[in-house]
């Protein structure tokens, strides 16, 4: 395929995989805006109030980067994850299997697609923040450039997920028991710096306080960790994902006998 | 002549060491209606799904027009339309969507695509059904909807795995037409089918398959000339009360007005209806018992299974 050939491939699989999760706008659009509507008003308002400062903050404004952080995690992971594996599971894959399209594109077209959902929700959150505290951006590129590869990187996860996976159990357990928690310990709701040492150093071990952080630095300009390494954590995992999605693939992981 | 599809010493051992493939060799010619027909767990899925790059082969190697799987996959691709088995669309998608799609992932632009899509849903009735979810079609649809987006992107060589399975009768014989107009057009197809009626009317050359090996490669017709024997059915009037026998042939009384009798390709049926008219029987009328390649088809795989050792 030439080149024209393989933007034309690869963007029919962007659009089909846009269509696809604003058709069903009830089922990916609508949920995050109404938790994270009801995090804002309890937590934000109710409980925050009380709460005081946290990092130099108004506790609203210090949470409002993570639950962003939070609904572009799980919406980008979410929308790869149950996409491709219904794309399996429907046997629909067969479609791209005997085209011509090279393995990189299939793969980019999936993760473009889980990035769109990631945005757009994270767009729609930040939108409904507005309603509850003024957001003012710090670092526009860190920002923008933070939330895109933490997009990029849950797309490949969920991608992983979805080769793997052989029943609809199977895209549930790792949202559930891994994907949540992490992303709650993750620097979500409170700093790592009320944590005792021991604790801290654990939640060091954990990827995404590196993105909430990061995220939270280009908007409030404070941060638990170091950007710089954050961004160079975020580039080598999306990295070695791509690879290993790549591979699954290549090999026809759950895909080809 | 150019080779549409070569296929050399192809083997394929599965997971859990099933040998559904045990080294097979095929050649189909460009223009050609080829028939690959076998029991089911013969080997035909595996062979296409293999040709279609749906299943990794164990070893062996194919070439579509002249492109290796191994070294030129994307041109080899892009000369090759499946249509499966089982239906294989996303059933939540529009038929329109569906089509332009597929053309869309071999590089189509959505402009040609939607050309494209317009013309072989037209020529398979589902122009009017192209807003609708692809689950809302009847069975018989969804068959013809696999064929169009298996067209969109002009293949040379199409595969249809048993494409009329389930499909009713007049169906079926439309499908037919249409399949013969895109062969007479120059598109080649290979075909696997369970109707051996259908491959005997469609089909130029055949390969029976089973076991994972080839028993038989040649022309339908020369097939038919190996058939010694064939067995009919002849309704007769008044009924016979009792059964009867006719010099040179053997008859038996099927029930209270049918005979069959076994004809030799040497004998003609001449004789018989002589012989019936000397008793006093007019022939109302006569069928073949089975379909002739069918006759064929069994004795051949039954004599495969005698072969193979206990």
């Amino acid at each position: 395929m030439n080149s024209q050939e393989l933007f034309i491939a690869f963007w029919t699989i962007v659009t089909k995989e846009i269509r696809r999760f604003t058709r069903i706008w009830a089922q990916t659009m609508l949920p995050p805006a109404i938790t994270m509507t009801l995090y804002f008003v309890i937590f934000g308002n109710l409980i925050g109030s009380r709460i005081g400062d946290m990092g130099g903050f108004d506790y609203m404004e210090y949470i409002v980067p993570g639950l962003i952080m939070m609904s572009v995690i799980t919406n980008s992971y979410g929308n790869v994850v149950s996409s491709f594996f219904g794309t399996k599971f429907q046997r629909n894959i067969e479609e791209l299997l005997v085209s011509p399209i090279p393995n990189w594109i299939i793969l980019s077209g999936y993760v473009v697609g889980g990035v769109a959902r990631g945005l757009a929700v994270g767009l729609i959150v930040t939108m409904l923040s507005l309603f509850f505290t003024d957001l003012q951006v710090q670092n526009l590129m860190v920002t923008v450039s933070v939330v895109f590869l933490t997009a990029v990187l849950f797309s490949l996860g969920g991608f992983i997920n979805a080769a793997y996976a052989n029943s609809f159990d199977d895209i549930a357990i790792i949202p559930t028991f891994v994907l949540t928690p992490l992303t709650y310990l993750g620097g979500v709701f409170y700093s790592i710096q009320l944590l005792p040492e021991f604790w801290q150093n654990v939640s060091l071990l954990n990827p995404i306080l590196y993105m909430v952080n990061t995220f939270r630095f280009g908007i409030l300009g404070v941060s638990d960790i170091s950007i710089g390494f954050a961004f160079a954590m975020i580039l080598i995992f999306i990295a070695a994902l791509f690879t290993y999605a790549l591979h699954l693939l290549n090999c026809g992981k759950g895909i080809r006998n | 002549m150019t080779t549409a599809l070569s296929i050399r010493d192809l083997r394929k051992v599965y997971g859990n060491g099933f040998e559904a493939l045990k080294g097979i060799s095929l050649d189909v010619q460009q223009g050609d209606f080829f028939a690959l027909l076998g029991p089911n767990g013969a080997g035909k899925s595996t062979t296409l799904g293999i040709v279609s790059s749906l299943v990794n082969k164990t070893s062996g190697s194919v070439s579509v027009f002249g492109y290796d799987l191994e070294t030129h996959l994307s041109q080899a691709k892009k000369c090759l339309g499946v249509v499966p088995q089982e239906f294989n669309f996303n059933q939540f998608e529009k038929v329109l969507d569906i089509v332009v799609n597929q053309a869309g992932y071999y590089g189509i632009a959505r402009k040609d695509a939607l050309q494209r899509a317009e013309f072989y849903l037209g020529k398979l009735g589902l122009w009017e059904k192209r807003n609708q979810t692809s689950r809302m079609l009847s069975g018989g649809m969804k068959r013809r909807l696999m064929i169009a987006r298996a067209l969109v992107h002009s293949p040379k060589l199409l595969i249809l795995d048993e494409p009329t399975a389930g499909v009713d009768i007049e169906l079926r014989r439309s499908m037919w037409e249409f399949l013969q107009e895109i062969n007479a057009a120059g598109t080649t197809i290979i075909l696997t089918t369970h109707y051996l009626e259908e491959a005997e009317s469609l089909c130029r050359n055949i390969a029976i398959i089973d076991q994972g090996a080839i028993v038989k490669n040649t022309s339908i017709r020369s097939l038919l000339q190996q058939l010694n024997t064939e067995t009919f059915l002849l309704d007769l009037s008044p009924t016979p009360a009792e059964s009867f026998a006719l010099d040179g042939y053997e008859v038996e009384l099927v029930d209270g007005h049918t005979v069959q009798v076994e004809v030799e390709k040497s004998q003609g049926l001449t004789p018989v209806f002589v012989q019936l008219r000397e008793r006093g029987f007019e022939v109302t009328s006569m069928r073949n018992k089975a379909n002739r390649l069918e006759e064929l088809f069994v004795s051949l795989v039954d004599k495969n299974l005698e072969q193979q050792p206990a």
